[in-house]
């Protein structure tokens, strides 16, 4: 095979079993790869009603038919599994250098069942794969992690690695790769925690091939001219990265503020991507085979939050800011830093401390229930405390680590937290801009602006702008995002790539690297049978239509003050379109007519 | 960059005296002069980079024809905790250890251009090259029993020409260092102009 390598791993890590197998072709020109792929293999081997972080449930590594190329900014990874957070399929996305390495050793992905005994980590070197114990490496951070697996194995392996988080099963828990890059979302990295597994480290010496070698050269060589040119792509997220998006989102009222009870915060600016350039940023860095560059290497000199390392990105620089009335961006970065060296994500993270901080301000919780911990919004000692206890799961942390859902909970109040399926939702307030609140409710892994991102049409883009305060066009418009976001992912592709590249640019990529004939319908279709089939496994693990929903807030309670004052989220104007046009009944359930149109054998 | 060069060939001493480079449809082409000493040379800059690979990738696909970024002659190291990048390749030593020690004469010393040239029918592939190289930048390719080193893709490298960054760049040698030169002398003088 050309773009997919064409094989598996399979290791059992109840009986340390470890098995190749050939990967279906079909399923692979049907799902693509990554998240598609692993969703499908999901579907036909694990019970959708699994505990998540039971021996039964499945830990998938998967990468894109484009991974390891030089496809511009494809070089991503997923991590599939169900998730422990939402209860959903989860399918996180993870840039670095590992993705490619897994290919570079001969493996499209790594399926990891059972559980081992004890802690252990894999070690893969091109065909030659170890169990290794993990003793030694349990309770240690990422960093110190990965530099050790770097010595026990070859100074060139790339290690995933999950921190204290992961291993304390925390629901909130990311998977770490290259040190600083993180499947953070939906807690893949408790189940990580579960299997005993501590790291995977790759290295690899082979190829991956093209089908069509003049063809993919000249794909690549157009997308990357239009990548340049792009005014993101090409210049804002290289210069700013993507806390470029701090400002323009706060100029409209679209930025929550204060665990979403405003949606303008005053001194955003201070955390924005202009202000990290210009004062902690020491150099941009890359994942693999990418020319945006929006990585942040920084530093923060600051005595009280010193520490250096990536971020802060847009989501964590307003999760850690705005978000918890916080506009120190030493403060910010180091919450970031400490996320990444726990294992945390740093959306659910932030998200959760700021839910903490609401409980704190209305008198649900004292300070003898936070332990002493001081959760007043804008306190930036605490809340990077609070995040340090969360990794550890020690003191208030202990309750902080099972995310905002379940915290509010514990309290009587799950309408302070601000998460769709339990999951906290991202940077983009959905009262302000009405689309990014109907992907919120409907995304398949809950509260999440990655599986359809209308914002760039509803706020942030230059061409083709709608109204952000309209629900007419709304549904087409996500359900067109969705799609085509559910294939770009399947790839292996990055979703800021979008910014600058069509649907039939990626299948053109996909075209001359796999030699299976892709278009932009069939693509744009492909993606289509990837939302249909996890909307089908949420259902089989008993989510309905009833959880397509927002916290009552965004429904209810109208935006007190700033640009956006008076909106509210209209989510039923948009949600009997959104199922009608995705050929759903009522009920949010596909019809047979569509799963038969999707050639979805379900 | 053309008022830049034209101060460095006013400072430029006779015995260096050489080179036009003619540019044509993208490829530099070096002409030689009256006591040719320099030469079109390969410049890192670490501080440019952002370890995204993409010129081991284009460096694989330009010799072995897919992506295999262990059979390219040029790598990149990264320090994930400082987030520090450095490419590496053949330097085109002028006085190379791995000339000295090549015994079949693979790799000579090419008068014409300044560069190391492997040819491959020679080599008998002992390796002691990749002994000889101080920097590690000849290593030896199992899958197709060769030695893997820079050949600068005749003075066009793939990698500069995908290099997002420009940490990659391909300029005249006696340019070379001139242009850190003035990077930090811009430094110093803004330092001034400052205070």
């Amino acid at each position: 095979m050309h773009g997919w390598v064409g094989k598996l791993l399979r290791i059992d890590l109840t009986s340390g079993k470890i098995a190749t197998e050939a990967l279906n072709p079909e399923l692979a020109r049907d799902y693509i790869g990554a998240r598609g792929l692993g969703t499908r293999l999901m579907f036909d081997e694990v019970d959708p009603k699994v505990d998540p972080l039971s021996p039964e449930n499945k830990l998938m590594f998967v990468s894109g038919p484009l991974t390891g190329t030089f496809a511009p900014s494809a070089g991503r990874y997923n991590v599939v599994t169900k998730g422990p957070l939402t209860g959903t399929i989860a399918a996180s996305s993870s840039g670095g250098n590992w993705g490619p390495e897994l290919k570079f050793a001969g493996y499209d992905l790594i399926i990891l069942e059972g559980k081992a005994a004890s802690p252990v980590y894999l070690w893969i070197k091109d065909d030659q794969v170890e169990i290794r114990d993990a003793a030694h490496l349990w309770g240690k951070q990422v960093p110190e992690t990965t530099e050790q697996l770097y010595a026990e194995t070859e100074a060139d392996a790339k290690v995933a690695c999950i921190g204290p988080a992961g291993e304390n099963l925390s629901y909130i828990a990311a998977v770490m790769n290259d040190m600083h890059r993180a499947a953070g979302r939906t807690g893949v990295g408790a189940v990580m925690g579960s299997k005993n597994l501590k790291a995977i480290v790759v290295r690899g010496t082979g190829a991956v091939t093209v089908a069509d070698k003049p063809g993919f050269l000249g794909a690549v060589d157009h997308i990357s001219k239009a990548l340049k040119a792009g005014p993101g792509t090409g210049y804002s997220f290289r210069m700013y990265g993507t806390a470029a998006n701090i400002n323009p989102m706060n100029a409209v009222g679209g930025l929550p503020t204060a665990n979403f009870q405003e949606t303008h915060f005053p001194t955003a600016h201070k955390v924005s991507g202009e202000t990290l350039t210009a004062t902690l940023l020491q150099r941009t860095k890359s994942c693999f085979s990418c020319i945006i560059s929006c990585g942040r290497v920084t530093k923060v000199t600051n005595p009280k939050f010193k520490g250096e390392g990536e971020g802060p990105e847009y989501e964590t620089a307003w999760v850690f800011g705005p978000d918890c009335a916080v506009d120190d961006l030493d403060a910010v970065t180091k919450a970031n830093y400490t996320c990444n060296e726990m294992g945390l994500d740093t959306i659910s993270m932030g998200s959760t401390v700021a839910c903490g901080m609401e409980l704190f301000q209305r008198g649900i919780i004292d300070l003898k229930e936070t332990e002493g911990l001081p959760l007043e919004f804008g306190n930036a000692e605490a809340m990077v405390e609070a995040v340090r206890l969360t990794g550890l799961g020690e003191g208030f942390g202990k309750k902080l680590q099972l995310g905002s859902y379940r915290l509010a909970s514990l309290y009587g109040h799950p309408e302070l937290s601000m998460t769709a399926k339990k999951q906290e939702m991202a940077a983009y307030e959905p009262r302000a801009a009405q689309g990014i609140g109907l992907e919120y409710a409907t995304s398949n892994r809950g509260g999440c602006h990655v599986r359809g991102f209308t914002v760039g049409a509803e706020v942030l883009g230059r061409t083709n702008k709608m109204d952000k305060n309209a629900t007419v066009g709304k549904a087409a418009l996500l359900v067109g995002v969705q799609n085509g976001t559910a294939a770009l992912d399947a790839t292996g592709a990055c979703l800021l790539s979008s910014g600058a590249m069509s649907a039939a640019d990626y299948a053109e990529l996909l075209t001359t690297a796999t030699g299976v004939a892709y278009d932009a319908a069939s693509y744009l279709k492909a993606g289509e049978r990837i939302w249909n089939l996890e909307r089908m496994w949420n259902l089989k693990a008993g989510l309905t239509a009833a959880d397509d929903t927002l916290p009552p807030r965004m429904l209810n309670e109208p935006i007190p003050k700033g640009p956006s004052k008076g909106a509210v989220n209209r989510l039923q104007e948009m949600l009997p379109e959104y199922y009608s046009l995705r050929g759903w009944g009522p009920d949010g359930v596909p019809t047979a007519e569509k799963l038969g149109e999707l050639a979805l054998n379900v | 960059m053309a008022r830049y060069l034209t101060q460095i060939k006013d400072l430029r001493p006779t015995l260096c005296y050489a080179r036009r480079t003619v540019v044509l449809g993208g490829r530099a082409y070096v002409k030689q002069g009256r006591n040719a000493t320099m030469s079109m040379m390969l410049m890192i800059h670490p501080d440019k980079c952002t370890g995204c690979h993409n010129c081991e990738l284009s460096c694989s696909m330009e010799h072995e024809g897919d992506f295999r970024t262990k059979a390219s002659r040029i790598h990149v190291y990264t320090w994930e905790r400082q987030g520090f990048s450095v490419p590496m390749m053949c330097q085109q030593c002028h006085d190379a250890p791995c000339t000295t020690v090549c015994m079949p004469k693979a790799l000579t010393r090419n008068l014409a251009n300044g560069q190391v040239d492997l040819d491959a029918a020679k080599c008998i592939g002992c390796k002691m090259c990749v002994q000889a190289c101080p920097f590690g930048n000849a290593s030896w390719d199992f899958l197709t029993s060769a030695i893997l080193k820079c050949d600068t893709c005749n003075s066009d490298p793939a990698c500069v020409r995908i290099c997002p960054s420009q940490a990659l760049t391909w300029v005249e040698d006696t340019v070379s260092a001139q242009v850190r030169k003035r990077a930090f002398a811009t430094k110093l003088k803004n330092a001034f102009l400052e205070a």
